[in-house]
Order: structure tokens, then sequence, then C-alpha cells
């Protein structure tokens, strides 16, 4: 597990516009944290780094639990699952289709999916310090989240 | 001509019959909040099963009370998108499969240009143009309405919706689902200057954004919870509440003045609330503008705003075929 330290909103947008510019086709992005976390913020930045045009805002998926994005270096699927009881209403609901895709999917309140995780996938843990500091925790199952991480972690100061 | 139109989006399942696109003749809702309460939210699964369970019931319903017949309907109307496609679908297929069978046309409405024209419902309502707010669990949105057809984006939020921060709210504070009314009712006994939350975007934009009030509020929260005190819950909600309601009614109102419109209209389920009709129709009093309220019943998802709706996509020339597909994304918003 690496840590990476988010002192502000400047840093958390710098990690998710790197890890948007990063992606490729297929990766899965399971996003932890609580409410507040700043989990939408990271998506948000995220899609800054796939170079989603601006018409395409993201904006909070929990009411949709799906939003989809176009135009940019790739489609995002993003996903918020704080809504739904279990796996099975993540089945039920017809998402599964979506995550690892033709795009990058990131999942919010991820832990829904119970034994539906993809088994390969970058854990991003996202945890609040204080009311503007976050701490950034990565884990990547699999070779590509491997390198994923790596990659983000080695233009760490 | 007699509509019937059915809208099954989200939570609910309904039907409703009207004449010409103005008259309701019926109005039916299976509430299914019964069966989300226990589980904290909507659940797609039980949804759209409980949608494909209710659509045909809920039809029939209304047209027994509007006394009506399924030979007298000349145009059926269904809810396109946006939602949960899973959802959509049952009602959008029930619909262009009726229209097949029974070689009437059928039109396919946006969900948002439901609520844009839910006031034309009302006895009173306006003349376009208007500034129309549409607050909802999904939608946080600003929208010039120059026609029942022709709907231009003016401001969204940029995080969370309104009604997702109440149902947020709610869930930090244990009250149950749906959060509006819950949130709602306790900020009645609550004093809205105890805590000064913030009200985000003060920087002249028409967007809006939730997603810092509701950390506010969690961290407010949080800080009774580690000191070991008591939550004031009366005193958040009603602080909570009062900083949606300021920022909503702000916002509509610099949107109304720059579009150069003297009429302002709401829609959604959060347009129900009290305390943002109240203070949406003092604020448009004072700035000389004519404020619009649907009763709740037309704030709230219903069928009645998609069949008028409807009707004026009828009126256009539109008609969906029966390979149409629902979509997820609203291009309105």
């Amino acid at each position: 597990m690496i840590r990476i330290a988010l002192p502000d909103l400047a840093a958390t947008a710098e990690l998710g516009r790197r890890l948007g510019q990063l992606a490729r086709n297929g990766d899965v992005i399971l996003l932890h944290g609580g409410l507040g976390a700043g989990k939408t913020t990271l998506t948000q930045a995220i899609a800054v780094g796939l170079e989603l045009p601006p018409e395409q805002h993201v904006s909070s998926p929990s009411f949709a639990l799906l939003h989809e994005y176009s135009g940019g270096r790739l489609p995002l699927f993003h996903l918020d699952l704080w809504r739904l009881a279990g796996e099975d209403d993540v089945e039920a609901a017809g998402l599964l289709d979506y995550i690892g895709g033709p795009g990058l999917t990131v999942i919010e309140w991820p832990e829904r999916l119970g034994s539906l995780r993809p088994a390969a996938r970058l854990d991003v843990f996202l945890e609040a310090v204080s009311e503007q500091e976050r701490v950034c925790s990565l884990e990547g199952w699999g070779e590509r989240a491997e390198e994923l991480r790596n990659a983000l972690a080695a233009r760490q100061p | 001509m007699l509509i019937l139109a059915i809208e099954s989006s989200c939570d609910d399942t309904a039907a409703a019959v009207l004449e010409d696109g103005s008259r309701v003749l019926a109005s039916v809702i299976s509430s299914q909040h019964s069966v989300h309460e226990k589980y904290g939210g909507v659940v797609p699964e039980l949804a759209s099963r409980c949608h494909i369970e209710a659509v045909w019931p809920v039809a029939e319903e209304a047209l027994r009370q509007a006394g009506a017949t399924l030979d007298e309907i000349g145009l059926i109307a269904a809810t396109q998108g946006p939602g949960l496609v899973g959802c959509l679908l049952v009602g959008f297929t029930f619909a262009k499969s009726l229209a097949l069978v029974r070689n009437i046309p059928c039109v396919g409405v946006d969900h948002l240009a439901g609520h844009l024209l839910a006031i034309l419902l009302e006895e009173n309502k306006p003349a376009f143009p208007y500034t129309a707010l549409v607050a909802s669990g999904g939608t946080s949105s600003l929208f010039a309405v120059s026609s029942p057809t022709e709907f231009r984006l003016l401001g969204r939020t940029r995080d969370d919706a309104a009604g997702e921060a109440f149902d947020k709210v709610a869930k930090m504070l244990n009250l149950g689902c749906p959060g509006g009314p819950a949130v709602s009712q306790r900020a009645e006994q609550g004093r809205a200057d105890a805590f000064a939350f913030p009200r985000a975007l003060a920087d002249g934009s028409v967007d809006f954004s939730f997603s810092g009030l509701k950390t506010a509020v969690m961290n407010q929260v949080n800080r009774f919870q580690q000191a070991n005190q008591p939550v004031p819950v009366e005193d958040i909600c009603a602080s909570f509440e009062q900083a949606v309601a300021d920022v909503l009614t702000e916002k509509t109102i610099i949107a109304a003045k720059r579009a150069g419109h003297r009429q302002v209209v709401l829609g959604g389920g959060v347009a129900a609330n009290q305390r943002l009709r109240r203070q949406m129709a003092a604020r448009c009093a004072e700035e000389d503008l004519t404020c619009f309220l649907p009763s709740s019943a037309f704030c709230t998802d219903n069928a009645a705003m998609i069949g008028l709706a409807g009707w004026h996509l009828f009126q256009a020339g539109q008609r969906v075929g029966p390979d149409a597909d629902a979509f997820s994304r609203s291009p309105l918003n």
C-alpha cells in the first residue's frame, strides 16, 4: 500500500489529473472513502486527465447510480453504489455490464460490490485528515494496476 | 384528444390521462416508499420489479379514474430518459408496445422537460418565456424556457444535487428515507440561524454546489459526537435547509434577471419543500418577479407532466418508433 499526502484541493486535483492521463481502456478504479472524503472531486479531476469536453461536466451519480461521459480520450463510466444494499442490487441494476468495459470505470462505494469486485483493479482509499487535508492510499491488484500505482507514486516528492 | 402518459424513471410507477395536454383527468402514482424505506434508498432490483408489476394496474387505474377506455386514447407519452435504463425501459417499452398494437402515435419525453412544464398543469400559469429551477434527487439546474419544446440550460450543479444533499444529511442523522420530508419535519422545530453553513459559489455564477454544504453538516455532526454531546438534530436540519433554500432562491433570481425574464417557475421534488417555497415567493415579490409554484403533487415525479410535455412534442410533429431506446443522460442538462 502506497500512501500519498494530499494537503489541499490542488493536490487532489493533480493526483486525479495524472490518474486520468495514465488510464487505459478497461482500467477499473475502486474509490473508497466516506461521505465528504472527496470521491466525486477526485473523479472530476480524473475527467480532466481524460480530456473530457467541458460540457461533459462530472456531477455526483448518487441518484442515477451511473453517469456516462464521452468525447474524451476514453469514455468514463462513473458509478456510485451508495444507495444500493449489496451485490444483488448491483447485478439487478445492470451495472455489471459497465465494469471494465470499453473505457475507464470509476466506482464509488465499491464495498457494495461484495463478491462481484473485479480481481484486476486499482483500490484508491481517500481519508479526511482535516477539513481540507486528505490522505490517499493506493493498492494495485494485477500487473496493470500495479503499474498504474507505481506510476502515480513515482512522481511523489 | 385523450393522452395516456407513463412515467417509470425512478421510485414510482405513474400513469395519467389528460385531455389536450392541459386538463388532467387522472394522475395515479404507485408510491413504493413502503418497499424502499427499509433499505435506506432506492433499490433498483425492487424498483424495476415493482415497475413491471405496477405499470399495467397503474395505467388501468388512471383510465378508470378518468372514465376513459383505451379505445379513446389518441396519444401515448412515456418518459424516455434520463434515469436508470432498467426502470425507464419498463414504462417506455410498455408505451411503445401499446401504441404499436393499438396503432396510435407514441412520443418519448425527457423527464426534465416534464418538470420544466409541470406548472402548466395549474390554473395559474406563466406565459413564455420564463426561468425554471428544477431541483430534485438527481438534478439541480436552471433553464430558460422559451416555448413548450425549447429549453436552454442556464446553470447546473457542479457536484451533488439538492435532493441528494437532503438524502445524505438525513442518513447522517439517521432520519430515514426519503430524506427531504424527514429533514423538513425536524427543521420545523429548529433554529435556521443556529449554524452558519456555507452558501457555495457566491461568485456570481448560476451553477450550484452542495457537496461542501453536505461535508460542513457532517463535520458539525462529528464535532458533537466526538465531544460526546447530543446532536441538535432540529437546529442542524433547519440551518441546513435554510442554506439550501437561500442558494436555490438567490441563484434563480440572478438567472431570471440575466435572462431578462419576469417570471420564475419551480419544479422537481425539492420544489415541494415549504421553506424553499416561502423564501422563493417572498424574494421574487421583493425583486418584482412573479413566482409560480406547482402543487406538491406536480413537483414530485408524476405522469401528468409527461403527458403535458408529450402532447407538445406531438403537436411539434415528433414521434418515436418501436425501436427507439431509452437514454440515461438528458441531452438538456
